[in-house]
């Protein structure tokens, strides 16, 4: 009673009280921000496992901030797709806030700056939580406003370079941002409401009218960019490169697959955009341009000579996926699509936190100057590295497998055997640019510059190691097991009416 | 209470683990490398009876995709598999103890680990029950494989890891294409005897895609040309592995699913009614051929075998191919007993080499006079393997040939026939320098190989010898090779 009757709120109301204790924390002691940080990211991945339990019980749970009734107040929805989507982000999060007190301390060096770095970490997965739960076009503009504006911050306290990306994500962001508000006030303006369940009521009436259609396209524009879909994705590579190891493995896993979910309730439950007039194929021309990210994100991910730039175009590659189940509009690409949601959340997190602890041990992470000497020194990494790697490759039993395995099960049941083709091109790329690191860490000897105690043992201390090896492990579990996660959550977040 | 068929997967995962825990204690990593292939064996063992009773043992755990379980279920076909691959490796790991440390090898931990997972997808392979089981083992299979080719770390070694790597991951995506198209057209993925009802209903076009589709997926691993380029190269892997992985599992792997393919998947009359058992009759014989005239062009006695191998390999798919009762019986037979006599001849290349350092056939002068032992069980592997009495090479030929009468083709007996002279032609001179040809060379010291190298492979081909005299004696290959081809042909034409 009391305090869960607000569940649905609460992932938002421990973080966002949290972002603002952690400064007063901070003056008191330097390292209680951490331990807030871990605290309430921890806490929040409580409530959101509560809540899924509680939508898989008792279906989607409506709730009225303030209790205000919709359509004059805000409301919050939690149904199988946002409370699996929440759950996924808050342990996510968690696992990299945990893992991330060593490193923010080593790439940080900064006095003071670890206090607001936790603060604004989690004032954006603040903003995450509330995009994921709102159901109000306004508010959620509001959230997404509060996480970029945080997002921004977490990439250019890197360094020199990191304030160049993270400017150039500021410029691209803020207009996919307008673009959404402005699509939302053609919207508005047809249909007098911003609350999703209502837009959905009155949308039928006004399908056809140009301002719709208009609308429409914007907003999914607008996503579409920070979602990094092909061609909107140039802020990405630099962003994620030039940030601190904490903060992309912060914002790589759930920073973009926030924007998707957006593109999933946008395109599938609020508008039927075959409706929105003249037939617009807009999930259909998302779905290609997922096919030419596919394939351009893993071709240049395999020049790259940086791993954490390698692992940013990998990164464009696989939130293609994403964009590719939206584009197929059936019920296997839906749940190929939201599997992959948390799929590469495990996998990215992953990888890149192992690239951090390279960064960490070695100094660098550059792929050329990889060799032996890595794998001597951190051996736990190097193998949880190549389970990360492995299951990028689409390799079973791990998850990377089954999200193509569904995707696949998708393009033929719409008979889109060029979207299948890309699917299977994808693994083999992606082959080629991991085996080229796994290659060089386990076969290419040290140069004669290293001596003995260079070779000595030097893992990463065991507070980055257990979430890392924690993500190793989900990876194979959570692949054997994707049965259960589809058919208990995901079959019953597919949109009504979709086969 | 039968025995649950994930035993003997789960038997050397295990292993693999304790063998990585005790790196450093050489004595008692390879005690389990031994505990886990014996334990492995009965396990299977265990799996016979029900399989020839007709009542296979079954296993199903958790679903891996809505409808399709994660599920094994040993019959004949899939027991004769399992046998013949844990069988060998109990041989095998005493030659490869043998082997790796007359050599001293480095990184002998990550050898036998790996080899203990490589055995652990075979056995999955062999009692999958349905497609996606199967494919799951079969890329842990091609995983599992690598560190072994790469084992040496040499530029040529990486090369060729590579190149096996293109090889078989490409082989892996367009088999999970083509199990996900079965999916969607028939609504099944159980390996049914006879074929998978529902794709009866599927269009010729999609019958057709998915033929191609399977055929590339499993036929690299059993390296039906043009997809065999990947199995010479691998030659550079130590020579335990070329035996074992290259002679009996991972090709085995291949043949074993296209058993899996036409007599589970598509079935006989499917086959047929599209004329899709020409194409692969077709291909595998073009393989024959072509394989045995290059295997004439080999001086490196270990790149002959292995194309030897390719050749080999395609008889089992030609008995497949052929559609006929006793062809296919034929095909399972030879996939077990190609095994016992291939492996002989790899495991006396390696004894020479750890012996003598020669590789080449060229080098082979007087070297039956040096090691009797190794060149006498080489003389009786190649005999076999030219398809002559009283090796067990005789009596899945024999088979093959009934088959093949069976169904009227008699190009294919030709085929046969001819493929028996040529393997005489490119074996006969082996032994002809070996015991004719006075030694070249001094050799330091005296005697045979040791004998943890000369035992695995006598015992080898005893093995053929007596499997030749007597076919269905202990593992009783013979009663499942009829039980598997009388299953998939019971309904049949």
């Amino acid at each position: 009673m009391g305090i869960l009757n607000n569940s649905p709120a609460l992932p938002v109301l421990i973080l966002l009280p949290a972002a603002i204790l952690i400064p007063l924390a901070g003056l008191v002691r330097e390292r209680l921000a951490y331990h807030l940080a871990v605290l309430s990211t921890g806490l929040a991945a409580a409530v959101s496992a509560l809540n899924l339990a509680k939508v898989l019980e008792g279906g989607a749970i409506h709730y009225w901030l303030g209790g205000w009734f919709p359509p004059i107040g805000i409301e919050y929805v939690l149904d199988h797709l946002s409370a699996f989507i929440v759950l996924v982000v808050n342990v996510i999060a968690f696992l990299v806030i945990l893992h991330s007190r060593v490193l923010v301390a080593r790439e940080i060096p900064a006095p003071g700056k670890h206090v607001p770095y936790y603060a604004v970490a989690l004032l954006m997965l603040c903003g995450f939580n509330g995009i994921l739960v709102t159901g109000d076009f306004f508010n959620l503009y509001v959230w997404l406003e509060i996480s970029s504006l945080a997002l921004y911050g977490l990439v250019a306290v890197g360094g020199k370079k990191s304030a160049v990306a993270a400017f150039r994500y500021l410029i691209m962001g803020t207009i996919g941002a307008s673009f959404y508000l402005i699509g939302l006030a053609f919207l508005f303006t047809s249909t007098g409401t911003l609350n999703m369940a209502d837009m959905k009521a009155v949308f039928p009436h006004i399908a056809g009218q140009p301002a719709a259609a208009v609308g429409l396209v914007l907003m999914v524009v607008g996503f579409g960019l920070k979602m990094a879909l092909f061609p909107l994705h140039g802020w990405l590579p630099d962003a994620y490169t030039q940030a601190p190891s904490s903060s992309s493995a912060l914002i790589a896993p759930v920073g973009t697959k926030v924007a998707a979910y957006v593109l999933f309730r946008l395109l599938f439950f609020v508008f039927v955009p075959e409706e929105a007039g003249r037939g617009l194929p807009v999930a259909q021309a998302v779905g290609w341009l997922s096919a030419a990210g596919i394939i351009f994100g893993s071709v240049m991910a395999i020049a790259q000579k940086e791993m954490k730039r390698m692992l940013a175009y990998s990164s464009i590659a696989q939130i293609g996926y994403i964009g590719l189940g939206i584009g197929l509009a059936n019920s296997f690409g839906f749940i190929g699509a939201v599997l992959h949601v948390m799929n590469h959340a495990v996998m990215k997190a992953l990888l890149f936190l192992t690239a951090g602890h390279f960064r960490m041990r070695l100094g660098h992470s550059r792929i050329p100057e990889l060799d032996e000497t890595a794998r001597r020194r951190m051996p736990w990494t190097t193998a949880a590295f190549s389970v990360g790697a492995l299951s990028m490759v689409g390799l079973p039993p791990a998850v990377g497998f089954f999200s193509k395995w569904y995707l696949a099960l998708g393009t033929i049941d719409r008979s889109n055997w060029i979207f299948l083709g890309v699917i299977l091109a994808s693994s083999l790329l992606n082959a080629v640019y991991f085996f080229r690191v796994i290659e060089r860490l386990y076969l290419v000897k040290s140069g004669p510059k290293d001596g003995e105690s260079e070779s000595a043992v030097s893992e990463a201390p065991a507070s980055m190691l257990l979430p890392v090896l924690l993500l190793a492990a989900a990876i194979i579990v959570l692949g054997l097991l994707n049965a259960f996660v589809v058919k208990g959550v995901l079959q019953a977040a597919v949109p009504p009416g979709m086969t | 209470m039968t025995m649950s068929p994930f035993a003997p997967i789960l038997v050397s995962l295990a292993a693999a683990v304790l063998i990585l825990a005790s790196g450093r204690r050489a004595n008692l990593r390879e005690a389990w490398t031994l505990a886990a292939a014996a334990a492995k064996f009965l396990l299977v063992l265990a799996l016979l009876p029900p399989a020839l009773a007709g009542r296979p043992a079954e296993a199903v755990l958790f679903e891996l995709s809505p409808g399709v379980r994660f599920a094994l279920r040993a019959d004949a076909l899939g027991v004769s598999f399992a046998l013949l691959s844990s069988g060998l490796w109990i041989l095998t790991s005493v030659y490869s103890i043998g082997y790796m440390r007359g050599l001293k090898e480095h990184k002998q931990t990550r050898y036998f680990a790996s080899f203990a997972v490589c055995l652990s997808s075979a056995v999955g392979i062999a009692l999958s029950a349905n497609l996606l089981t199967f494919i799951v083992f079969y890329e842990i299979l091609t995983i599992a494989t690598y560190p072994l080719v790469i084992h040496k770390e040499a530029p040529a070694a990486v090369r060729a890891g590579r190149k096996y790597l293109a090889y078989t991951l490409t082989a892996g995506v367009v088999l999970i294409a083509a199990a996900a198209i079965v999916w969607r057209a028939a609504g099944s993925l159980e390996f049914t005897a006879g074929g998978i009802g529902g794709l009866a209903g599927a269009g010729a076009g999609t019958i057709k895609a998915l033929f191609v589709l399977f055929l590339a997926g499993v036929g690299v691993k059993a390296s039906v040309m043009p997809l065999h380029g990947w199995l010479p190269t691998a030659m550079i892997a130590p020579t335990p592995v070329s035996a074992l992985l290259h002679a009996v599992a991972v090709v085995k792997a291949g043949v074993f699913g296209a058993l899996r393919v036409v007599g589970f998947v598509f079935g006989p009359r499917l086959m047929a009614d599209h004329g899709l058992n020409m194409v692969l009759a077709v291909f595998a014989g073009a393989t024959i051929v072509l394989a045995s005239l290059l295997a004439f062009k080999q001086d490196n006695l270990k790149r002959r075998l292995a194309y030897s191998t390719v050749g080999h390999l395609s008889y089992i798919v030609l008995g497949a191919a052929l559609l006929a009762p006793t062809a296919y019986a034929g095909a399972v037979l030879h996939m077990a007993f190609h095994a016992t006599m291939k492996i002989t001849l790899f495991f006396c290349a390696g004894a020479i080499y750890v012996r003598l350092h020669r590789e080449n056939i060229s080098q082979l002068d007087g070297v039956g006079r040096i090691m009797p032992w190794t060149m006498g069980a080489f003389a009786l592997g190649a005999v076999g393997l030219a398809g002559l009495p009283p090796l067990d090479g005789f009596i899945s030929k024999w088979y093959l040939g009934l088959g093949a009468a069976e169904a009227g083709r008699t190009a294919a007996i030709l085929l046969l026939v001819g493929s028996g002279l040529l393997n005489a032609g490119y074996f006969f001179p082996i032994l002809q320098r070996a015991f004719f040809r006075p030694a070249k060379e001094k050799v330091e010291g005296k005697g045979d190989a040791s004998p943890l190298l000369v035992v695995p492979l006598a015992a080898t081909a005893a093995l053929s010898l007596i499997l030749g005299l007597w076919p269905d004696l202990g593992a009783r290959f013979m009663t499942l090779a009829k039980t598997a081809a009388a299953a998939v042909f019971g309904g049949g034409p």
